[in-house]
């Protein structure tokens, strides 16, 4: 008796749950549903749970759009090469960071955690009229440049390459390696796992990003998806949902895939990030 | 040998020296260069004609009924999602936070709205708060609730951002709270269960105690992240209905082109805002997180 209490308790349980995840993934189900309904469909009421009809044409009238591509293009270029800038950036520091003694090393470590806190919503004028009278503006550089240092990847790094034992690195210049090849050929691969999760959250943040690609441009043509996509509503006049909600599916998908490979490394990489 | 040791003492510099060159660039020195424009009438056109006006910018701050708008929106906004977004991510992490397939499902599927972009979040959420057609008033029409304008009426649309901000951040921070009470020594957990303590009497005596540290760091991330809220409001409400929603980086947004030294002042206003918070938060509460 006790027995199937508790079992039904946990039948309980389980659906409590079942719907729970319910109510986080129903609005991404429901931008998907929309981006396949005509809309006649998005006007009905009550809503339209699933299109009679799947109108993929919705996707080709979003992608037909000739600046599709452009947008796309910007926001590929940008994206991987912040990643790339700040992998260049960052593996020597932290290796430095990590592995040698110098005067001030405290100091500079303290300045890049301090870097860590100041968000961009309140550097963006003066770095906006710097980059202009750089003559930068209307060029991807502004979306770039200014990620060249991720303080956070910097500090994350740092702690992995202290973990790996010095030994390596002594075997290594015995064997008459320099340090240039210690850190670009031996210490970096050995840390790819560490690579790997800042490469995660630079792909994740700057292919989402939308406040600073806003500050820093005044021209479509070098704007990413994101700042078009917040645009098409006023652009269609009334709110053509199902466009704009495919425009949304074609935004979403690259993060869902990587997010569909990895969730388990990208949630262990979030808490981690969380907890240091 | 002389030239290498020379160079040995230089590395670690030149090693580091981009990293720190791109701090200096586009932290620090904007930093600097934003409190020296907060003094200034600045001239986008001609910058030769920028006036030093000394604190002017501040004292209009401080006389506009704007800005304490913004101001008083920004804090309930950060209140009510710093309080929500704790109190929800604390009971889904105990209730979720045992190793079992099922949890982890949850854990994937409460955290996916954290990697999407907000412009889409915003976007579906606008459409699912629609107020002729959308979803969420189908539903409240389901259980016999008059439909709500949402993001529409100035009544309503904090509470609709609101709402979204906490469902974008739950997931997250529940995810370092399982983590956190997975650390806590499972003893002390069965120690309290046999004891017969009550659900609610172990979390607030044993559990919160023991994940303090954790609750102290997310919600410190949470006010700063919750002050600078910029994306949903832009996107969702434009700062309307009728100020409505404004918040404060909002408000600078919009005299970034129009008064560079207004918007500077602003900016030097909400980082000693933010600033002030974080110390406050360290003064009151770290005495109270027990680091083990």
């Amino acid at each position: 008796m006790r027995f199937e209490l508790r079992s039904i308790g946990t039948t309980v349980q389980y659906l409590l749950k079942i719907v729970f995840i319910l109510l986080f993934i129903f609005p991404l189900l429901w931008m998907i549903s929309t981006s396949l309904q005509t809309l006649h469909e998005t006007q009905a009421f009550p809503p339209t749970l699933v299109p009679s009809v799947p109108q993929w044409r919705n996707f080709a009238s979003v992608m037909d759009n000739g600046s599709f591509l452009m947008y796309a293009r910007n926001s590929v270029v940008v994206t991987f090469s912040v990643i790339a800038l700040q992998f260049l950036v960052m593996i020597p520091a932290a290796y430095a960071f990590a592995k040698y003694k110098f005067a001030g090393k405290n100091i500079l470590f303290g300045i890049v955690l301090l870097a860590f806190m100041i968000p961009g919503q309140i550097t963006f004028i003066p770095v906006y009229l710097m980059l202009g009278d750089w003559g930068l503006i209307n060029t991807l550089l502004p979306q770039i440049l200014p990620f060249m240092s991720n303080a956070f990847g910097i500090f994350l790094l740092r702690q992995y390459f202290m973990q790996l034992p010095e030994d390596l690195i002594e075997a290594a210049r015995l064997d008459g390696a320099n340090e240039f090849k210690i850190i670009w050929r031996i210490m970096a691969p050995m840390a790819a796992p560490a690579l790997a999760t800042i490469a995660l959250f630079s792909f994740v943040a700057h292919w989402n990003d939308y406040f600073w690609p806003l500050v820093m441009t005044n021209s479509d043509s070098v704007r990413p998806l994101t700042i078009w996509i917040s645009t098409l509503r006023s652009e269609e006049g009334i709110a053509n949902w199902n466009i704009i909600m495919a425009a949304n599916v074609v935004l979403v998908v690259p993060i869902l895939v990587v997010y569909a490979f990895c969730s388990k490394q990208i949630l262990n990489a979030f808490v981690y990030s969380g907890i240091k | 040998m002389h030239k290498k040791t020379w160079w040995g003492a230089i590395r670690p510099y030149v090693m580091v020296g981009p990293a720190m060159a791109g701090i200096i660039l586009f932290v620090i020195y904007p930093i600097v260069y934003l409190i020296y424009l907060s003094f200034y009438k600045y001239n986008l056109m001609n910058k030769a004609k920028s006036k030093f006006i000394g604190l002017d910018n501040y004292r209009g701050i401080f006389a506009r009924d704007d800005f304490y708008k913004a101001l008083g929106n920004t804090a309930v906004y950060t209140v009510s999602v710093v309080f929500f977004t704790v109190l929800l991510s604390l009971l889904v992490a105990v209730w979720i936070h045992k190793n079992k397939r099922i949890n982890s499902l949850v854990q994937i599927g409460l955290f996916t709205p954290h990697i999407i972009s907000i412009v889409s979040i915003a976007l579906v959420w606008m459409w699912l708060m629609e107020p002729n057609v959308g979803y969420l008033n189908y539903v409240l029409h389901l259980f016999g609730i008059p439909p709500s304008q949402w993001l529409q009426s100035s009544k309503t649309a904090m509470m609709s951002i609101v709402i979204v901000s906490v469902w974008h951040s739950i997931g997250y921070y529940a995810l370092i709270l399982v983590a956190a009470i997975k650390g806590v020594p499972s003893e002390v957990l069965e120690a309290a269960s046999i004891d017969g303590a009550k659900r609610l009497r172990t979390i607030s005596h044993i559990i919160i105690p023991l994940i303090s540290p954790q609750l102290f760091f997310i919600l410190i991330i949470m006010t700063i992240g919750s002050f600078k809220v910029f994306d949903s409001v832009r996107i969702m409400t434009g700062g309307g209905p009728n100020n409505a929603t404004n918040t404060l980086v909002y408000y600078i947004f919009g005299y970034r082109a129009t008064n560079i030294g207004y918007a500077s002042a602003t900016g030097v206003v909400l980082m000693a805002i933010i600033g002030l918070l974080t110390i406050l938060y360290f003064q009151v509460l770290s005495k109270r997180v027990h680091y083990q």
